[in-house]
């Protein structure tokens, strides 16, 4: 009796100790708590989803994903402390985080341990750093900016524009690249507003907004505080034209702010109203599993996780040193590899590139205005 | 001078919110001794009971709001007293505090945990729109969110004042012994007080939510904007906390506007620490005895 009981125990611990082995860690640290829930838990969930569409086909050269979260609580300090974690406990490559301050601080970590990392962040200094080791699955600031100076300038008509901006790495990023490219357009700065993270009153700087004289307002600031912003402009009858990058027409602002989302308009990277059948598939099976609308960090994190199996499938082995080696430079073809949606490449320094849009928001619903080449 | 004159009125309406939770961290002084640190969480709390409703069972919003502000009396108004006041107030005033530390996280992971981490959109029940003052464009909502705080509030004070009830509280708050021995039922008074405070704060929640939206964090801002307010305006009396709350949101605003955004909130702060050293009592408290 007890020899069999010896058995049967060494054979279920045989066969447990089979199925870890057939597994490969992927970290996710985000923001799942605190002022930047409104994207990490988001990204989080796109993530999710690739990673259970990924496993129910067979997973990465036959293994099989292990997902762990590591919540950043939106805090600089501990998401380094979360990355450090990560590594500690053998992931094979880490995704996130997505605010930039968090990434700017991070990243150092996953550097120094020579560990991959796809950030869903758009500070253009995060690619400026000579990681070899960091990715973006989102343009840096510098790289969609562009983009939407000639529609301020030529489509708006707009000579004189107003810029509130969120006071961190990431609303920095923004400001600094959006500056750039009013003075290479010829548009005045007339007012610069800087809003601090988890802002909830935006009535003075609305009022200030107001008085500039300025003929559109240039917006970048994170989900809650975009929504928060646009509610009280439209509380106040600002009566601007009001433009951002991505985050202030994502669905997740539509949500909050409702119908003082209404006229935004916006360059985005990515969009589940994007022309491109493999994205609005993608977005409909995230509604579904999800219960809301798929937003560009959704789309961020999902397209994360399949660029990480093509990358390994490339490789053949789960070797960080060649994973990151081979991302750069590299280009994936939406044809070939459906679960990165768009084309796409990454340069040297991790920057990504592919086509991208101009929304603008009509009837809480994002409407393409026009599709942009890759720059 | 239409941006000043528009800045003082966004103050005045952010500052009459912030006036109805400061009443309420003074009634619970006066009448029980409790400072309770769960009030910014007392403010949060009601419009995730709203959107419970409405969102979650499907209740139409005006029911929703009715039932959300009978939860709110009942939860942070009588269970409150019950379940932490009165086992901890016998220890003393700095238990109790703690006590009230550890409600006020309990609540915010509570609602992190069990609605959502994420901030949720929150209906406003007040008509939109922007009417001119003095050439200056001013927002409909903003005059409404005063006018019914402000109402609240003086409200309150007629029926402490005028009614047999508010003087019995007033009695019970200033002297429990002699209030006894004149035939005042001083724990109803004082059962009455907690049941106040949790209707300001589901008023409070409601008027503020629809700007700031419905998050768990709230109250971490609403508590300590509330108390500072309460402190600079006098720590026992009604009108002090009602001054310091619209003295805290007009200064909030106007140095938002023209000293710093980054320091704003680094300025009430600054008041706070001015007033302690030149008018320990408050702007309008009195260093004497307790009055509701």
């Amino acid at each position: 009796m007890i020899r069999k009981l010896a058995m049967t125990t060494a054979a279920i611990a045989a066969l447990t100790a089979t199925a870890a082995s057939a597994q490969v860690r992927i970290a996710d640290v985000a923001e799942l708590s605190g002022a930047g829930a409104a994207a990490g838990a988001v990204w989080h969930d796109g993530i999710k989803m690739a990673v259970e569409e990924i496993n129910a086909d067979g997973g990465i050269l036959g293994e099989q994903i292990d997902l762990v979260a590591y919540d950043s609580q939106t805090d600089p300090q501990n998401s380094r402390a979360m990355v450090q974690k990560a590594i500690d406990e053998k992931t094979y490559v880490l995704m996130g985080t997505v605010y930039s301050s968090s990434t700017v601080v991070n990243m150092l970590v996953a550097m120094q341990n020579g560990m991959p990392q796809l950030t869903g962040s758009e500070s253009p200094t995060i690619t400026a750093k000579g990681n070899p080791y960091i990715f973006r699955t989102a343009f840096g600031a510098q790289k969609g900016l562009p983009k939407l100076g000639s529609y301020i300038k030529d489509d708006l008509g707009a000579q004189n524009v107003a810029v509130i901006w969120a006071n961190t790495e990431f609303g920095k990023g923004g400001h600094d690249a959006f500056e750039k490219v009013a003075e290479a357009a010829g548009i005045n700065i007339v007012a610069d507003i800087p809003t601090e993270q988890a802002q909830v009153d935006f009535a003075a700087d609305v009022a200030k907004l107001k008085s500039s004289g300025a003929d559109a307002v240039f917006s970048y600031m994170t989900e809650e505080e975009s929504a928060r912003f646009l509610i009280e402009a439209d509380k106040q009858s600002l009566g601007l034209p009001i433009v951002g990058d991505t985050v202030i027409a994502s669905q997740k602002v539509i949500d909050l702010a409702g119908g003082a989302a209404n006229g935004v308009a916006s360059h985005v990277g990515l969009t589940a109203e994007a022309p491109i059948p493999a994205i609005q598939d993608m977005a409909a099976k995230f509604e579904a599993k999800f219960g809301y609308g798929a937003d560009h960090n959704a789309i961020k994190g999902y397209l994360g996780v399949y660029t990480i199996k093509y990358v390994t499938e490339m490789i053949g082995s789960f070797d960080r040193q060649k994973f990151a080696d081979t991302m750069h430079g590299l280009c994936l073809d939406a044809a070939n590899h459906p679960g990165v949606l768009m084309d796409v490449c990454w340069d040297d320094t991790g920057e990504i590139s592919r086509e991208s849009f101009l929304v603008q928001v009509v009837d809480g619903k994002q409407q393409i205005t026009k599709t942009l080449p890759a720059n | 001078m239409s941006e000043l004159l528009q800045i003082l009125i966004s103050g005045l309406s952010a500052g009459s919110i912030y006036a109805l939770a400061a009443v309420g961290f003074t009634l619970l002084w006066q009448a029980s001794q409790t400072i309770n640190f769960a009030q910014g969480e007392f403010v949060m709390l009601p419009a995730f009971l709203v959107l419970a409703l409405s969102v979650k069972l499907g209740l139409p919003l005006w029911l929703a709001i009715i039932f959300a502000i009978f939860l709110s009396v009942l939860i942070l108004g009588a269970l409150f007293k019950k379940l932490v006041v009165e086992p901890m107030i016998q220890h003393g005033t700095l238990p109790l505090v703690i006590a009230t530390i550890a409600l006020g996280l309990l609540l915010k992971e509570a609602v992190k945990e069990f609605y959502s981490p994420l901030g949720q959109p929150f209906p406003s029940l007040l008509p939109e729109g922007v009417m001119t003052v003095f050439g200056a464009a001013v927002s409909i909502p903003d005059i409404a969110n005063f006018v019914i705080a402000m109402g609240t509030i003086v409200g309150l004070q007629l029926f402490l004042g005028r009614t047999r009830t508010g003087r019995c509280m007033q009695a019970t708050a200033q002297n429990p012994q002699v209030a006894q021995i004149l035939g005042v039922d001083i724990k109803r008074m004082v059962l009455y007080t907690f049941l106040i405070n949790g209707a300001l704060a589901a008023i409070a929640s409601i008027l503020i939510t629809p700007i700031y939206l419905a998050k768990f964090s709230n109250g971490e801002v609403l508590g300590l904007v509330a108390f500072i307010a309460a402190i600079v305006g006098g720590f026992n009396q009604i009108r002090g906390a009602l001054v310091g709350g619209l003295l805290i949101g007009v200064i909030d605003n106007l140095s938002a506007a023209y000293i710093s955004a980054e320091y704003r909130q680094a300025v009430p702060m600054v008041l706070l620490i001015l007033i302690i050293m030149v008018r320990p009592q408050g702007l309008l408290g009195t260093s004497e005895g307790r009055a509701v």
